[in-house]
């Protein structure tokens, strides 16, 4: 049960450092879990659906990227207009995530094989825009969404609440959310059914490019700049936290609240390594030991087949 | 050498064998005949060890013994020749013929490939192949992959001790009529060193190879007659057996159709390449139309075909009189009223992971929603309305349908397509693997519908069933309509289904 494994890790941590269980602490945890938990929910509509999607690194960076330059032409700052980039940046994700899911399911290449491309050719195009430099972004307002709190939390946790929610509705009171499960359950029964399978996929793509457009905005508010190496390591991390939290990858089990446990498992293994003081160089090999540890405790294995 | 004693084996509620005794002499090819679901192939994997019987004894040899596994079964010198090939098609013929037995060509911890293809040669021998062991298994023609697969399950002879028994499952379903010839010569040859069991539905090729000939029927052997006075005829009666209940079949429910009015589909010479040829029918409002044939014989490729999901090649298919109408894909087949119930439940037929109330509506979500938003009550009211009609036992309409009953499961099935107002569906054997009582409730929905002028494709489990339910026969073989019955105005006997389809 992910939810025990969770709560588990919570107890370990602050027993090891009671400064874990900290409003300070939990509120570093939300800042680190917001843009990771959207690319997280993203590739969570494509695992139900059955396929993979490994392009978020471009997707991010790129977003990223070009919502900074949108920022600055509107005139760098969230009143002049700056705003308007906002919805560049997430129309922009919408697209190529569309295009993305049009490579793999209209010229039927391996979703895996055409993610993993597209997310190389948003890395490049980054790298080509920004000249391999980094583009910053220096509006107090926009930056309010890290800096102004409410409650302890900064603004940004709320946002990515709120897009947590609107994830939750997708999935259980749309069309679309309901069409990726039968997809993920049993494609050709979905197609005999009359289920349009074809757009139900490039939808899915989008829609999980427009939430890997919201982590790079938000990204972009935590750190106040893109570049290239914006979107670094998510692919691992939320397709970890969507396996861990419960998502199965043969589709159709699981879901975007799953992913959200998957996302503070993940988080806190990486935060209580800090706070209990873990050096450095040995933290990434200590997170992947744990999140295999995590994957077997919490996920049914029995249930498959086998693993490819 | 083989012998089953009362052997028995139950799946759920349904009792696909019961008390079978069978036995294979030394030398001999036994036939093993019987219609779709008489048990011939539940049969078989319980001799070749995929199955393990209930109850009952099976014996080698006057010794007793058990089958765990197909490889176990393999190491007492039981073999398989498999109707849907097992070969992998990317690797080499020797590659084939010794998979997972590499250990014995092995060199310094390497594979002695020259040892391996020597090897292959004179395993290749046997069936009388004379190519090269290394070449791809892909690039041979359908009929060496068969006489590979022989000789594959030929190794056998030099792995054990005892004698060997082959079963040979529709071998010839798809070879032409030399090198069936040839394959029987081999056969014939191969009698000193094995014992085989031939399936197949062609009784005519059964009766000239087999020795001893047993017939199945729901389960039970029904008749064993010896080769050399086995007629036909008398095998066919005994296949199809049993006395037909008119009142099990809602004969007199069976109403008249119009045949005036225009039909609700009209299929002109349509052709599919390699699958069916120039079949043309009418199916009007209210009629019940019953394709039968053998398994491949084309049925499930023309239901298929109408529901858009492979495309014409020749001919012309006209749905509701509207020539302009062309139905490319099973979207379009839904959205206009046409509905399809593939045949295996588990895998095709229902969402295992969604309850009755998705599993209804999930091919009209159109209608059940709002901006591309769900109208989940609207969903639930539906399954309860339907739930009722049918009487399908459910805790409730949130349940998901894996934890129903196939009768259940069937009849969620039903109601999705019922419900969408679908004006023509299409069942492809409805009732397999219903117990009776569930068969029935299936039987009664289809005069339902009938009765609400919705016209009717079905492919069904058996010949009775066809007789009960259509007005129409259409029997298919090898991808033509090869006979029409009218079951409204002269009696078919399943007698002369058998004999217009073998």
């Amino acid at each position: 049960m992910p939810i025990i494994v969770l709560i588990a890790l919570v107890v370990f941590f602050t027993s090891l450092n009671p400064n874990f269980m900290s409003l300070r602490n939990f509120a570093r945890i939300a800042i680190a879990a917001s843009p990771f938990l959207m690319v997280a929910i993203g590739v969570t509509f494509i695992i139900i659906m059955g396929s993979i999607d490994l392009s978020m690194e471009g997707g991010v960076a790129l977003s990223a990227v070009i919502f900074c330059f949108a920022f600055l032409f509107f005139g760098g700052t969230l009143a002049s207009g700056g705003w308007v980039a906002i919805i560049a940046a997430l129309g922009f994700g919408a697209a190529y995530g569309a295009l993305n899911g049009f490579i793999h399911a209209k010229l039927l290449i391996p979703s895996f094989m055409s993610s993993l491309a597209m997310g190389f050719v948003g890395i490049g195009a980054t790298v080509l825009l920004t000249g391999g430099g980094i583009v910053r972004i220096d509006d107090d307002v926009f930056r309010m969404l890290l800096t102004y709190r409410f409650q302890g939390f900064p603004l940004m946790v709320y946002v990515a609440v709120f897009f947590l929610i609107v994830g939750i509705l997708i999935q259980k009171k749309t069309i679309l959310g309901r069409n990726l499960y039968a997809i993920g359950g049993a494609e050709d029964l979905a197609r005999a059914s009359g289920v349009p399978v074809l757009k139900t996929r490039i939808l899915a793509f989008s829609l999980a490019g427009f939430y890997y457009a919201l982590a790079g905005v938000l990204q972009v508010a935590k750190l106040g700049q893109a570049e290239s190496v914006t979107g670094a390591n998510l692919m691992f991390l939320s397709i970890t936290a969507a396996v861990v939290g419960g998502v199965a990858l043969w589709g159709a089990i699981g879901g975007v609240v799953n992913a959200l446990i998957g996302v503070l498992i993940v988080t806190v293994i990486n935060n209580g390594m800090v706070v209990i003081g873990l050096p450095d160089y040995i933290q990434d090999g200590v997170l992947g030991l744990l999140v295999i540890a995590a994957v077997i405790l919490s996920t049914n294995r029995s249930a498959v087949k086998f693993v490819k | 050498m083989l012998e089953f004693k009362n052997v028995s084996k139950e799946f759920g509620p349904v009792k696909a064998l019961s008390n079978i005794n069978f036995k294979v002499d030394k030398g001999e090819i036994v036939g093993l005949v019987g219609e779709n679901g008489a048990g011939k192939s539940t049969l078989m994997k319980i001799i070749f060890g995929a199955y393990q019987a209930d109850s009952g004894t099976i014996f080698i040899d006057g010794r007793q013994t058990r089958f765990t596994s197909p490889r176990d079964a393999m190491s007492q010198g039981i073999g398989m020749v498999f109707q849907e090939q097992s070969l992998i098609g990317n690797l080499s013929v020797m590659e084939n013929l010794f998979l997972g037995r590499e250990q014995e060509f092995r060199r310094f911890g390497l594979i002695d490939f020259k040892k391996m293809a020597e090897a292959s040669r004179a395993q290749l021998a046997k069936v009388g192949l004379d190519i090269d062991p290394t070449i791809e298994t892909s690039k041979l023609s359908f009929s060496q992959r068969q006489l590979i697969e022989l000789a594959k399950v030929l190794t056998l002879e030099e792995r054990i001790s005892g004698d060997l028994v082959i079963l040979l499952d529709e071998p010839t379903s798809v070879l032409s009529e030399d090198e069936v010839g040839l394959l029987f010569e081999i056969v014939n040859k191969l009698k000193t060193r094995a014992a085989f069991i031939f399936v197949s539905h062609r009784l005519d090729e059964v009766i000239s190879l087999s020795d001893r000939i047993y017939v199945l029927k729901d389960g039970e052997v029904v008749d064993e007659v010896k080769g050399n006075k086995a007629k036909a005829s008398n095998i066919q009666a005994s296949m199809v057996g049993r006395e037909i209940n008119t009142e099990y079949y809602r004969q007199d429910q069976r109403l008249p159709f119009d045949k005036e009015a225009a039909p609700l589909l009209s299929v002109q010479n349509a052709s599919v390449a390699k699958k069916f040829e120039d079949i043309s029918f009418d199916l009007h409002a209210g009629q019940v139309l019953c394709l039968v044939g053998t398994e491949g014989a084309g049925r499930e490729a023309i239901v298929r075909t109408l529901f858009g999901m492979h495309s014409l090649d020749r001919g012309a298919i006209t749905f509701f009189d509207k020539p302009s109408l062309k139905i490319t894909s099973p979207h379009a087949a839904v959205s206009n009223h046409i509905g399809y119930m593939p045949r295996e439940r588990k895998i095709e037929g229902i969402f295992a992971s969604m309850n009755i109330a998705e599993n209804m509506t999930s091919s009209q979500l159109g209608a059940y929603s709002r901006y591309g938003l769900l109208k989940k009550a609207d969903e639930l009211k539906l399954a309860a309305s339907w739930i009722d009609k049918l009487s399908i036992k459910t805790p409730s309409a949130s349940t998901d349908c894996i934890r129903l009953s196939g009768g259940n499961q069937q009849k969620v099935v039903l109601a999705k397509w019922r419900s969408t107002g679908s004006r023509i569906i299409m069942l492809d054997h409805p009732t397999r693997g219903l117990d009776i009582g569930a068969k029935e409730d299936v039987y009664t929905m289809i005069r339902e519908m009938s009765a609400a002028g919705i016209g009717l494709i079905v492919i069904p489990d058996t010949f009775e069933e066809a007789i009960g339910l259509g007005h129409n026969i259409t029997v298919v073989k090898d991808g033509r309509a090869v006979k029409n019955f009218n079951c409204m105005q002269e009696q078919v006997t399943p007698f002369d289904l058998v004999s217009a389809m073998t």
